[in-house]
């Protein structure tokens, strides 16, 4: 299994008041609970189960996941921009694990 | 005689096919990958081809599957290309040593040639591919097990190695040792009927690339974009495995991955795709 590893796709400039398209990816396995291994015992559901971004603090877009979501989840959204700033983004893994990208963006 | 009584006894169905010809062509679209790479993605065939004009399988796709192919950052397969890239400077075998420490950077040392192989082998005196080429370094520098077919690294790895041969269009040398006769008998197996439905590789991919088949729709069978990324698997598909899948839907006994068989056919078939450019990973359904 590939490492966890949080990737995203912000535009490096935009113009103020524009809207952008921002893209991410985690790849993760998003073990659902619902399979069984070859002995029939149940594999523990493993997902990540929070997605948060947020720019300069003010949250930006987030989402609940749930398991039918599949492997490797991609989420793509748009948002305004109007001033420099970063984007902070947050996956939460059921384990507890958290996972975090930041991305600069410079607005003119 | 036969075509006569159909078309009048069914005629308006005949009508319905023949108008929906032009529904079941690939589309003409260009593909440039993140707005910077120009692929070939159709193009002049090469002499003594039986097409005029070759197409890659990207063309034969839908929309929301050829868009996957565009912002390499939505492939899929670059997940296991970054994989492959971790093989790549990772040491491995007895010798400690890793690809990266023979070959270093990848981008520079292994530019473009993935678009050259399968290549002559004069040690093993028979064609090899990137598979095989990888398992030799291991064996014989890594002092590392070599891969099973499919297994470790084998398909992120080569197709790390393949990626970096991304845009070049495909050319293979056919002059070095005996590459012409394993053409030759890689052009033999293409047109061989065999197994149980008695179907060559060309039944479909050339005699009815365009056309649908059990909701598909065939494409020339064109090899430029593997390992590629297939949303049926949802991983990536090497090559062999590609041909075996292909072989035991026509009901026949399928040969080993890297047998001279499939050796013999992947040397005719990367020539079938001459000019195209390497696509890896490119996205099929």
């Amino acid at each position: 299994m590939a490492k966890v590893k949080p990737r995203v796709k912000v535009p490096k400039t935009a113009s103020a008041g524009e809207v952008i398209t921002i893209k991410t990816l985690i790849s993760h396995k998003m073990e659902s609970g619902q399979r069984k291994d070859s002995d029939g015992k149940a594999i523990p559901r493993q997902i990540i189960n929070k997605f948060t971004a947020e720019f300069n603090g003010q949250p930006v877009f987030s989402a609940d996941i749930h398991p039918a979501v599949s492997a490797n989840p991609y989420l793509e959204f748009t948002a305004k921009v109007s001033e420099s700033g970063k984007f902070t983004f947050t996956w939460v893994d059921d384990d507890g694990s958290v996972y975090t990208d930041e991305q600069e963006i410079a607005v003119s | 005689m036969k075509k006569s009584i159909l078309n009048g006894v069914m005629g308006g169905v005949v009508a319905a096919l023949v108008s929906s010809a032009a529904w079941a062509e690939p589309v003409d679209d260009e593909l440039v990958i993140d707005g910077d790479i120009k692929m070939v993605v159709r193009t002049k065939a090469p002499e003594g081809h039986p097409f005029d004009e070759i197409r890659s399988g990207w063309q034969y796709r839908t929309k929301e599957t050829r868009a996957l192919e565009v912002d390499s950052f939505n492939n899929p397969g670059m997940l296991r290309v970054e994989e492959g890239e971790g093989i790549w400077n990772t040491a491995d075998g007895t010798e400690g040593k890793s690809c990266a420490d023979c070959h270093g950077d990848a981008s520079e040392s292994m530019k473009e040639v993935a678009a050259h192989y399968p290549k002559w082998d004069a040690q093993s005196n028979r064609p090899i591919n990137i598979e095989l080429m990888i398992n030799k370094c291991r064996t014989e520098r890594m002092g590392a097990e070599a891969y099973e077919f499919d297994k470790g690294g084998q398909k992120s790895l080569t197709a790390y190695i393949k990626h970096q041969a991304l845009g070049t269009p495909v050319s293979i040398d056919l002059t070095q040792g005996d590459m012409q006769s394993w053409w030759e008998k890689g052009k033999e197996e293409y047109y061989t009927r065999t197994g149980q439905l008695n179907l060559s590789c060309s039944n479909c991919h050339e005699d009815n690339a365009g056309n649908y088949i059990r909701a598909d729709h065939l494409s020339m069978g064109q090899v430029n974009g593997f390992p590629v990324y297939r949303l049926k698997q949802a991983d990536l598909v090497s090559l062999h495995n590609r041909f075996r899948g292909c072989i035991r839907d026509t009901r026949a006994e399928q040969p080993k991955a890297f047998s001279d068989e499939l050796m013999a056919l992947e040397v005719y078939v990367t020539w079938r795709g001459t000019g195209l450019s390497v696509e890896t990973p490119a996205v099929r359904n």
